[in-house]
């Protein structure tokens, strides 16, 4: 099973370029060709999840054998975590790329559309698979400069604005990122992050680490866009075409942001408790503040984007409360807890948030505008797509019983029994603005008096219709997972990966 | 936009091909010496870009070489995936085996695949830089 | 040391400038002056003292210092990196010049708040 992991990398790849070549003169081929790759490799990722339960995959590129236990060579390694990401990665790579195929007809040269996706899953699977820091980065930048492009596709004033505000910020938390691995391979002498974590567990902490550790909390915090650093991601997640907000709200900022985030100071630093407080408080900053920004607009895509960083504070939040109780030694089922909660709305998140902007690609596709004060009235001339963002409305705002509110309850219930009853609090007020925020999204968009400016007579095409309404029932499903049996199935194998190294 | 003089032409024609042969030398001497094939392609693409900085951009048809090096560009991309996919079918299952004959350290021929690698990077490289070269050019003459 | 410190001297200056300017050419050479910088400093992690180049001339002579070829060829990498994104945002401000002729951020404001 080792052998599969790098085909994760070098399918989306290879596609890329095959698409690159090929796209110009067959004008189907990818738009038919990329969504089956998808579908392959998500199919791939969900097995290799069902097989692969608490073991630890260690694959050694190029067969570079550890010499006396030092590993030389580039290693990738999968544990619960990463194989989880794959999934949400592909899953969600596989219905966008599928809604492509009729609302790329909007835009000429697709098929460089489909060649910037398939770099950009690419460079998020590499960072999911790879076991070697400056190998994450090397990925992690592949998938940021498809992402840069992808957001400037539409080449219009405010499309490339966001784009070179989105470059600059990101370029600056890259090379944060680069600094502080090459800080951190100053100070041990290794990149490999197994390695790394034993060299660091066994020494007294070092001002170098220390260093490095702030440098990489920094570049990661620009790059999954926490308050501080929040100012891009508005305009990059509204500008860019809808498939990709979903992929860049719904997957990037993850995979690129809290994916290595959690990696690092969950599994290669030693955990200190002035971290985790650190973490807490840019999540609880984030999940507040992103909130409060998101019902001042009135845009639909960057209403969404500001939700976006509310509900990833959630999840930063979280995890951040776990770290601190495993810092203090206080109750490890607890700390379970809070990182089962973390997890588990970053997977929901995930596939709500790429169905909400799917929605607003839709009435953007119809309508041509993306202003909430201009529509009104849609539910019945556009069902399946009024329909389908109440569910993901619903699932967002915390509604039983879809599974946005199982994965809140869980963070609500680990932050009060770890004592943090004002984080609870703060949790469930920032739950009740959200659901604010989208009864304004559905009075404005579906119901109330029809606008004469904005109408339409017809849904969307159908392979837009059959992802969103794909993507609904996943939100419904999703909630099984608050189940013991299918919990320890998919959760628990990632929640167990992250708390080993730091027990 | 009609190029430099006549002795800026002759010059770069001259040495332009020597230019290319240097590249060639250092990705094919990558194993050997410093280098190899990203300083390789540089240099290969430096010589075609001299050229046409020299002779002005209507010397050459910039659309139809622009598409020609973003082509080159894709396949070296793809041959290199092949290369290094292929060690997943040898014998010992690892992504990017150097499944060639080692040979002696030190020959030319020598290192297995490097050389080959060195060679596809180097063709990529230079495509690559040249097809960014071209957009900006292209670009600047739609002006 | 001293060089580490300049390095991280260099690095700030190019933060200093990414915040300060405003123009956008300015902008990129100041984040390429940070991402050149940071290829000093891991030329700088990888030096040793009296070190050779890290190559196999004839077969078994191994020199007995050679620098750290790591930090080298992730420096290649990192140089290869910058150059995608330093073309891509020149791409972006020539398209920005072209919408809104002038190069200066405070004139290129469709999107605030």
């Amino acid at each position: 099973m080792e052998a599969l992991l790098p085909l994760f990398v070098v399918i989306p790849l290879g596609f890329a370029f095959i698409t690159a070549l090929l796209g110009r003169y067959i004008p189907l081929f990818h738009r038919i060709a990329i969504p089956l790759v998808f579908l392959f490799l998500s199919v791939l990722s969900v097995w290799m999840m069902a097989n692969l339960r608490e073991t630890v995959l260690t694959y050694m590129v190029g067969g570079w054998e550890p010499v006396n236990g030092i590993p030389v060579g580039i290693h990738l390694s999968a544990d619960g975590f990463s194989v989880l990401l794959l999934v949400i990665i592909n899953s969600l790579a596989f219905l966008s790329a599928f809604y492509s195929y009729a609302y790329i007809e909007q835009y000429t040269s697709g098929h460089y559309f489909y060649a910037l996706f398939c770099l950009m899953v690419a460079g998020m699977n590499g960072v999911a698979v790879t076991g070697d820091i400056f190998n994450l980065y090397v990925f992690l930048e592949i998938a940021a400069i498809a992402s840069y492009a992808l957001v400037a596709f539409g080449i219009k004033k405010e499309e490339l604005e966001a784009s070179f505000k989105y470059q600059v910020l990101g370029g600056i938390g890259s090379l944060f990122i680069l600094f502080g691995i090459g800080v951190l391979y100053w100070a041990t002498g290794t990149l490999n992050m197994a390695d790394i974590h034993k060299i660091i567990g066994s020494t007294a902490v070092s001002p170098g680490i220390v260093f490095a550790g702030v440098l990489l909390l920094a570049g990661f915090g620009i790059k999954s866009a926490m308050v501080p650093f929040h100012s891009w991601l508005p305009d990059a997640h509204s500008s860019a075409p809808s498939p990709i907000s979903a992929m860049l709200s719904g997957v990037l900022i993850k995979s690129i942001g809290i994916y290595c985030l959690l990696r690092f100071f969950f599994n290669i630093f030693t955990a200190s408790s002035q971290v985790a407080y650190v973490i807490t408080t840019l999540g609880v900053a984030s999940m507040v503040i992103g909130a409060f920004l998101a019902i001042y607009q009135w845009d639909i895509k960057r209403l969404l984007a500001y939700s976006s960083i509310s509900q990833i504070g959630y999840v930063v939040m979280s995890a951040g409360i776990g770290l601190i109780l495993l810092c203090n030694h206080g109750d490890i089922h607890v700390a379970a807890l809070a990182i089962f909660g973390g997890i588990y709305h970053l997977m929901n998140h995930a596939f709500f948030k790429g169905l909400l902007f799917l929605n607003a690609g839709s009435l953007e596709y119809r309508l041509k505008t993306r202003n909430l004060l201009k529509m009104g009235g849609l539910a019945s001339s556009m069902p399946v797509t009024s329909s389908t963002s109440l569910v993901a409305s619903m699932a967002i705002a915390g509604i039983p019983p879809f599974n946005g509110f199982f994965s809140k309850l869980v963070i609500i219930v680990a932050a009060v029994k770890s004592g943090f009853y004002g984080l609870a609090i703060i949790a469930v007020i920032v739950s009740i603005i959200t659901l604010s925020l989208f009864l304004k999204f559905q009075r404005y968009a579906f119901y109330g008096k029809p606008s004469e400016s904005a109408t339409t007579e017809k849904d969307v095409p159908f392979s837009m219709e059959g992802t969103m309404i794909l993507l609904a029932v996943c939100c419904l499903l999703l909630s099984l997972l608050i189940f013991p049996f299918f919990r320890n199935l998919i959760l628990m194998p990632a929640v167990h990966a992250l708390m080993n190294a730091t027990i | 936009m009609n190029g430099m003089s006549l002795i800026v032409k002759k010059i770069t024609q001259l040495m332009a091909g020597i230019i290319f042969l240097y590249g060639v030398y250092v990705m094919l001497h990558g194993h050997l010496t410093p280098g190899g094939g990203f300083a390789g392609g540089t240099i290969v693409a430096g010589s075609f870009i001299l050229l046409i900085v020299a002779n002005g951009i209507r010397v050459f048809g910039l659309h139809r070489e622009e598409q020609l090096s973003s082509a080159v560009e894709s396949i070296a991309i793809l041959v290199f995936l092949l290369l290094a996919t292929a060690g997943l079918l040898t014998g010992a299952m690892w992504f990017f085996q150097n499944y060639m004959p080692h040979g002696t350290p030190g020959n030319l021929v020598s290192a297995g695949l490097i050389p080959v690698y060195n060679l596809v990077v180097g063709t990529e490289v230079a495509a690559a830089l040249l097809t960014i070269f071209l957009g900006f050019v292209i670009y600047k003459a739609e002006d | 040391m001293v060089l580490f410190i300049m390095c991280f001297i260099l690095f700030l200056v190019g933060l200093y400038g990414v915040i300060t300017r405003r123009n956008l050419i300015k902008i990129i050479i100041a984040l390429s002056i940070m991402e050149y910088s940071l290829n000093l400093f891991f030329i700088l992690i990888g030096y040793r003292k009296g070190g050779e180049i890290p190559i196999l001339k004839d077969a078994g002579a191994v020199p007995p210092v050679v620098v750290d070829p790591l930090p080298q060829a992730m420096i290649l990498t990192a140089i290869v990196i910058g150059l995608a994104t330093t073309a891509l945002l020149l791409a972006i401000a020539i398209r920005l010049y072209r919408k809104y002729k002038t190069f200066d951020v405070s004139g290129i404001n469709a999107l605030k708040g």
